[in-house]
């Protein structure tokens, strides 16, 4: 199903301090395509997990639209909107068996859709075999791991077939292993399915890889939307290019002279942009070590973590981090000089200006 | 479309209907709780005169007097009896205080041989209902002729293994490491219990303090096995004896004066600690 | 060092040791002995003989067959509908946002109030006297209803007062361990189940009662003890000759045996007391086998 935000915003009376106004979702407009695995990515604070209770209905819009489809579903109680979810901490009922776990949903139903205990119980089976619990239907869920109690979870929110499937922060608690396998089950699960589904991760790495489509998230705004790898590679601003990739973006603080992007005394690149100040963002992998390289760097050490080598090294007007990450492909490659130069790829390089917004060429 | 239009009518107008309920009960309940309290307020400032010549009572009035209060002060020794429970409730928390740290500190954080026997005795001995211990304390205390004296209203509610244990367990959460520190520089146990166990678990001891402070202020089985001389009544004592034999005549007005008085230490405790003491009755507390 | 050590935890023990030794241990022994001596004398301490004669006495007693079915009709009557209202109050103190705090502090405030101070307000507005009707008497004329004594009239008048008071003294105890007990079930669960369109009625059995079963199962086994121990409110409402008002309890019984117009006899006293911890302990004991199948811990 087709999700469609219309100028949806939420205001909270913030608590701690006195009765100011937190915008935690600040007019969103946005249309999510049918069929899509969409990961809602921010900071932690960002106000996702408040869009994604706004989408299932257990908070209500101060303003602005929702629909389904063509159905607008604002006022809408949440059990009248066909959703699934999956909360952070599962919310298995501990008292309850599996089984008896994933049914649950299917027994609320009334009146013309009230379903037989055999129909339930094979309704049951078949999302428990989709997400391949069929063996532990007997257990409690303490009896089980993390990771098999995420996916009972899941089989819970998907048995009555919703329309949209919810997902929030779905693998923050797993550990790091288990994690890469939750995740592509949950690729799989929803391609089998086909079902909407929108999850919720401050995990760019996470978003990243299984999204169909990311939405970047700041302060209750969105940033920017698209194709994670199209995201990655040509983000509107300086937030967005700080937050996707590891290791993180290099930033510097440059200027626009005559036509050319200097970083210090450096001339990094030529551009058509007027003079100004600027900050210039640099991906790890965007340098090539180069004797005549245009970039001059203090050359620190060289850094090997399996898979990858970079150089490490310093240069005064790095904002981000004392240390400038340089992935190279050579994995014996090694340096003596204090000094190191680099070449620069032209498309991992992106020059912003000093409010944030990148500067097209 | 009407359909969606029908199912959000439905569940406002249940959700708005389920408010309402809720609300008329709390407050219902609320009232019920309070007028009591109002009631006895209410009925201590009227005179005795007017209050028996109002067959219907009324629910103000215009001319509040505090000649109750006098002669709650004056008919009875009421102001006696509110020494006697201030004497009885400071002295029993002080000395339980002592005993309870002392044993807690003993459980938690020495060791010595037969200490988990006596533990285990000791919580056996906390399902021992009061009721089947206090016939042979009361001949204790009668034959020890500490009748109708502070010592004997006292004694026998000096320990609390109850309180002990709760302190235990709150002693145990220190880390070892401190003690260790603390014995590394030479500091004595003693010193360490009163410098820095005490310190660290005040909320605790604040908890069983206000706990035991109500607890005495409202006793009245004990008192009155032990006393019957009016120079040694507590409040309770006190109380059920201006219900019996009163001021001379049924003079309600006064009567109520009287539980003004006595209710509004523990109300005001209560107001200026509430959190405190719903959080450490939450905790330890039992009652009903 | 070890034997220093020994004495050092025996020393920090000693004061405790001592008092529980004389208020607890010996009157525990003690008592099991008074209530097999004979006709014992308080004033020349000297007993006849061994025996039940102290437990045949007193279950032919008349007062303390009144006693007992006194308290058991308390029993009966408030610990199910005490611990039910604290539930539903708690309920609905549990749907509210704004004024939860507010709420929970007023219910909370007869818990700190003196149980005889209150109840001679209570027995004031339940009692009709010749010149007052009281105020409750007056609210039942005002429904077409006639005055009944409450404090010395018909003896359901009287219960009914008592049981009403009881409800009143242990609520909020009640209130607040179930308050905190529903307010530790975490919110997504009732987030999912709204999700799941789940009914109100089956979120509450399905959900919140398993979820806080161990509290209520406290509550009910905490209850059924105190229940069974009522005295003082008794007192507070009917004075305290409770045996001419025909309204005693069992351990009202104990004091009265012990000390009080018809005092003196330790041995009956203690055999009630003994027969009431009896009483006592097979509740406890059936409430726990009943819990077994019922109680859901985490």
């Amino acid at each position: 199903m087709k999700i469609i935000l219309e100028n949806l915003t939420k205001k909270f009376i913030s608590r701690d301090h006195k009765n100011s106004v937190v915008i935690a979702v600040n007019d969103f407009n946005i249309e999510i395509p049918d069929g899509k695995l969409v990961g809602l990515l921010g900071p932690s604070g960002c106000g996702k997990s408040t869009t994604l209770n706004l989408i299932c209905g257990l908070e209500e819009p101060t303003e602005g639209k929702i629909y389904f489809g063509d159905i607008d579903v604002t006022n809408l109680p949440p059990e009248n909107r066909g959703v699934g979810m999956v909360f952070q901490n599962y919310a298995l009922y501990p008292h309850l068996t599996v089984r008896q776990n994933i049914v649950f949903p299917l027994e609320n139903l009334k009146g013309p859709d009230k379903m037989s205990k055999e129909a339930m119980e094979e309704k049951a089976m078949e999302v428990a075999r989709l997400v391949q619990i069929e063996t532990l239907m007997d257990r409690k869920p303490s009896e089980m791991s993390g990771g098999q109690q995420q996916r009972v979870a899941i089989a819970r929110a998907l048995v009555k077939t919703p329309g949209v499937l919810l997902l929030d922060e779905p693998l923050s608690n797993l550990d790091a292993r288990l994690r890469l396998q939750t995740r592509e089950q949950i690729r799989r699960i929803q391609k089998e399915t086909g079902i909407t589904t929108i999850f919720v991760t401050h995990d760019q790495e996470e978003a990243m890889s299984i999204s169909d489509l990311i939405i970047v998230m700041k302060d209750g705004i969105i940033q920017q939307v698209g194709k994670p790898q199209e995201v990655y590679n040509a983000p509107v601003n300086l937030f967005v290019a700080r937050f996707l990739g590891t290791p993180a973006i290099n930033v510097f603080k440059g200027q626009i002279k005559d036509h050319k992007v200097y970083i210090g005394e450096d001339a990094i690149m030529d551009t058509k942009a007027s003079d100004q100040e600027v900050y210039v963002g640099i991906r790890p992998e965007g340098f090539v070590p180069s004797e005549k390289g245009v970039f001059t760097c203090r050359f620190d050490r060289i850094e090997t973590t399996g898979r990858d080598t970079s150089v490490v090294c310093h240069n005064e007007n790095c904002i981000s981090d004392e240390d400038i990450r340089a992935i190279v492909d050579d994995d014996l490659y090694t340096h003596k000089d204090k000094v190191i130069r680099f070449n620069l790829k032209v498309h991992k390089t992106y020059v912003f200006s000093m409010d944030e917004k990148v500067i097209d060429e | 479309m009407d359909e969606i239009r029908k199912l959000e009518r439905k569940s406002r107008i249940r959700n708005t209907l389920w408010k309402t309920v809720i609300f008329a009960l709390l407050i219902a309940w609320a009232i019920i709780v309070l007028f009591p309290f109002y009631w006895m307020l209410l009925t201590s400032v009227k005179s005795y005169s007017s209050y028996n010549a109002e067959y219907i009572p009324k629910f103000f009035t215009l001319s509040p007097t505090i000649a109750n209060y006098i002669q709650a002060f004056t008919a009875v020794p009421l102001a006696k009896y509110f020494a006697n429970t201030l004497i009885f409730t400071l002295i029993t928390t002080g000395l339980m205080l002592i005993i309870i740290v002392l044993s807690a500190f003993a459980f938690s954080r020495l060791e010595f041989k037969g200490k988990n026997l006596v533990f285990t005795l000791f919580l056996s001995l906390m399902m021992i209902p009061n009721e089947l211990v206090i016939i042979t304390n009361f001949v204790t205390i009668t034959n020890a002729g500490l009748r109708n004296s502070f010592l004997g209203l006292i004694l026998p509610s000096i320990t609390s293994i109850f309180y002990i244990y709760l302190l235990k367990e709150n002693f145990e959460q220190i880390p070892d490491e401190l003690y260790k520190a603390a014995k590394v520089d030479g500091t004595s146990d003693f010193k360490y219990l009163w410098k820095v166990m005490i310190p660290i678990c005040k909320p605790t001891i604040i908890t069983v303090v206000i706990l035991k402070v109500i607890e005495c202020w409202n006793s009245y089985v004990w008192p009155r096995l032990i006393t019957d001389d009016e120079n040694y009544f507590l409040v309770s004592n006190g109380i059920q004896t201006i219900r019996e034999s009163g001021f001379g005549r049924e003079n309600i007005p006064a009567m109520m004066a009287a539980v003004v008085v006595i209710s509004v230490p523990l109300i005001l405790l209560f107001l200026f600690f509430h959190k405190k003491i719903m959080e450490g009755v939450s905790r330890g507390g039992t009652k009903g | 060092m070890n034997n220093k050590n020994n004495l050092k935890g025996w020393l920090y023990l000693l004061p405790a040791m001592v008092f529980v030794g004389v208020f607890m241990v010996y009157p525990l022994l003690d008592v099991l002995v008074y209530s097999f001596e004979e006709s014992y004398n308080f004033a020349s301490q000297t007993y006849n003989g061994i025996g039940l004669y102290n437990y045949s006495y007193v279950l032919h007693d008349p007062y303390f067959l009144q006693a007992i079915k006194n308290t058991f009709i308390l029993v009966i009557i408030t610990v199910p509908l005490s611990t039910g209202f604290a539930l539903l109050i708690s309920l609905a103190l549990n749907s509210l946002t704004k004024l939860k705090d507010l709420f929970q502090t007023v219910f909370f405030l007869p818990y700190v109030t003196n149980t005889l101070a209150v109840g001679l307000v209570f027995m004031i507005l339940f009692k009709k006297t010749a010149y007052s009707e009281g105020l409750i008497n007056l609210l039942l004329n005002s429904f077409g209803l006639s005055s009944v004594d409450f404090i010395e009239g018909p003896y359901w008048a009287k219960m009914f007062v008592l049981c009403f008071y009881t409800i009143w003294v242990v609520l909020p105890f009640k209130i607040l361990i179930l308050t905190s007990a529903l307010a530790s079930v975490n919110k997504d669960y009732y987030n999912v189940a709204r999700i799941d369109g789940t009914s109100k009625l089956r979120i509450f059995t399905k959900i919140t009662l398993p979820m806080i079963s161990p509290s209520l199962f406290y509550l009910i086994i905490t209850g059924f003890i105190g229940a069974f121990k009522a005295y003082s409110d008794v007192v507070a409402l009917f004075g305290t000759d409770l045996n001419a008002a025909g309204m005693n309890t069992i351990v009202g019984y104990v004091y009265d045996m012990l000390y009080g117009n018809s005092g003196g006899y330790p041995s009956f006293a203690s055999a009630a007391a003994l027969i009431l911890f009896a009483i006592v302990l097979t509740i406890t004991v059936i409430n726990l086998l009943v819990s077994k199948e019922n109680v859901h811990y985490q």
